[in-house]
């Protein structure tokens, strides 16, 4: 009886470790193949898709500088942005040194097969809490991940590949975040009537926010000058 | 008639009243202008409010064309009150001086006398919201640069990129002369059965006053007399800074959310200026000159 339980022991903590490793490996080859991009500048066209804000499609461009420098520039134009999202990428969450990686089974993902590999940084003063990235195996390609911030929220990121899936950078990316219901004192708008439709009033109460960006014109590690950031 | 109402307008022009208004609109707008320069970034996030705290709003926000929409959304309530000093005293101040029995003397009829001087008072509400266009708009830009619109409105915020914004303008100007007209039929109506300017001049404020308090609260009572009002009406002009979005939500550069409420107000607008026109002259008509 003693050997069996020795025995389940054994192959249980020695699957646990061979799945770990796997994790680990899947993750620096992840990263190997991210840390082919020094730098990257990109044009991208912004969808925001807020229920209760109206806004056109907006030309921005993005520029990031390995470690962890990213802008994104609308040259005209009002941007609307959920707070903190952009500045936390995919560079900044594997390069973290201080992180446990779990490895959370596979699933799939807008019909690729992926693994779930939930990231949780060690420090305590790190921003995010907790991370899940999808990753492609076979291509080494994050298809979206979901993250939780200590003072933004939660966000998710849905990654869809083009030319450049070799380096990793998607040729579009949807972001989807909640959005905390606001109200306004009628003072401020000093609007008179409020004569919306009941179903156009539960429309814009919807606190689910989506931002769309459409990558074209990718210039990859030919430097950006520091001054950008 | 086009006589008289070249003689009307140049009564108008040489009064010293009639600047008043040009320098209070000037001033007003000078003080809004000054207060967001210096504490624009502060009134742009109390206007945020809770969005803030969720999104990250970048751009030039505090642009010419939002300094503009908050001018008109302030001064368009309080215009009426300067037209009123000029259109409430333009029958009735002549009665008071003793001339409006020698102008009725002489060979022109009534209805042309109402006529002309309407004329000359709409092109002096014109004039004034030329002023007023020009100041919040011209200068507004000019002091404060252009960038995409952002707006909070009830219940959502709309955004229009800078190049989908000037028509919106001339649109609300022409709506708010039409409103601005609407206040100048009134004051001209009440100044009709007026011996002095006093009168009218209270009279008109006094109901724009009224009415606009009935306007702004929402009670139930008020609700349902609200779309007789020609004061719920004046402020349509703001549908012109609404978008139509698409199916995702997008908005559609060109479009208004709601144009039939600008024609349906714009037309309620005008049967007020046409009827308080005309009953103006028939009372005139009517009226048995004492004075």
């Amino acid at each position: 009886m003693k050997q069996k339980i020795v025995l389940i022991i054994t192959l249980c903590t020695s699957s646990f470790f061979i799945q770990a490793q796997d994790v680990n490996d899947l993750i620096d080859k992840v990263k190997q193949k991210m840390d082919l991009v020094n730098s990257y500048s990109v044009e991208a066209k912004m969808k925001t898709s807020v229920a209760f804000i109206k806004a056109p499609i907006g030309k921005v461009k993005i520029y990031f500088k390995k470690p962890d420098q990213i802008k994104l520039f609308k040259e005209k134009g009002i941007s609307i942005l959920p707070k903190g999202g952009v500045s936390v990428n995919f560079f900044t969450i594997l390069n973290n040194s201080n992180l446990s990686i779990i490895d959370a089974g596979t699933t799939t993902v807008n019909g690729t097969s992926t693994r779930i590999v939930k990231l949780l940084p060690l420090s305590e003063t790190s921003e995010i809490i907790i991370s899940t990235l999808y990753i492609d195996e076979k291509n080494l390609l994050i298809r979206k991940s979901s993250t939780t911030t200590r003072e933004n929220g939660s966000f998710e990121m849905e990654m869809f590949y083009g030319e450049l899936q070799n380096f990793g950078l998607p040729s579009k990316m949807v972001f989807s975040f909640n959005v905390k219901d606001y109200k306004i004192p009628k003072g401020v708008t000093l609007d008179i009537d409020d004569d919306l439709s009941k179903e156009e009033k539960k429309k814009f109460q919807n606190k689910k926010g989506k931002i769309e960006f459409n990558y074209s014109n990718y210039i990859i590690n030919k430097g950006i000058p520091n001054n950008i950031f | 008639m086009y006589t008289l109402f070249k003689i009307e307008l140049y009564k108008i022009f040489k009064r010293p009243r009639t600047y008043i208004a040009f320098i209070a609109i000037t001033a007003l707008i000078g003080i809004i202008q000054l207060g967001l320069k210096v504490d624009g970034k502060e009134y742009i996030s109390f206007v945020l409010g809770d969005l803030s705290n969720t999104l990250q709003i970048n751009g030039n926000l505090c642009n010419g064309y939002f300094v503009c929409y908050c001018i008109l959304q302030l001064l368009l309530v309080h215009v009426p009150l300067l037209i009123a000093l000029i259109a409430a005293d333009m029958i009735s101040g002549e009665a008071n001086m003793g001339t409006l029995r020698l102008l009725l003397s002489k060979p022109i009829s009534r209805s042309e006398v109402i006529i002309g001087k309407f004329l000359a008072a709409s092109v002096y509400t014109i004039f004034l919201l030329i002023w007023l266009a020009f100041l919040a708009l011209i200068v507004s830009i000019f002091i404060f640069g252009t960038d995409d619109i952002f707006l909070i409105k009830n219940n959502y915020a709309v955004q229009i990129a800078a190049n989908d914004i000037m028509w919106r303008y001339a649109g609300a100007f022409i709506f708010a002369a039409l409103a601005m007209l609407t206040v100048t039929a009134l004051a001209f109506f009440l100044s009709v059965f007026a011996e002095n300017s006093i009168g009218p001049i209270v009279a008109t404020i006094s109901i724009i006053i009224f009415f606009t308090i009935f306007s702004t609260m929402s009670i139930p009572l008020f609700n349902k007399i609200k779309p007789f009002l020609f004061t719920t009406h004046m402020v349509a002009w703001k549908e012109f800074f609404d978008v139509k979005v698409d199916e995702n939500n997008i908005s559609i550069a060109g479009s208004i959310y709601r144009p039939d409420k600008i024609i349906y107000s714009a037309m309620v607008l005008i049967i007020h200026i046409v009827t308080l026109v005309s009953i103006s002259i028939y009372a005139l008509k009517k009226k048995d000159i004492l004075s």
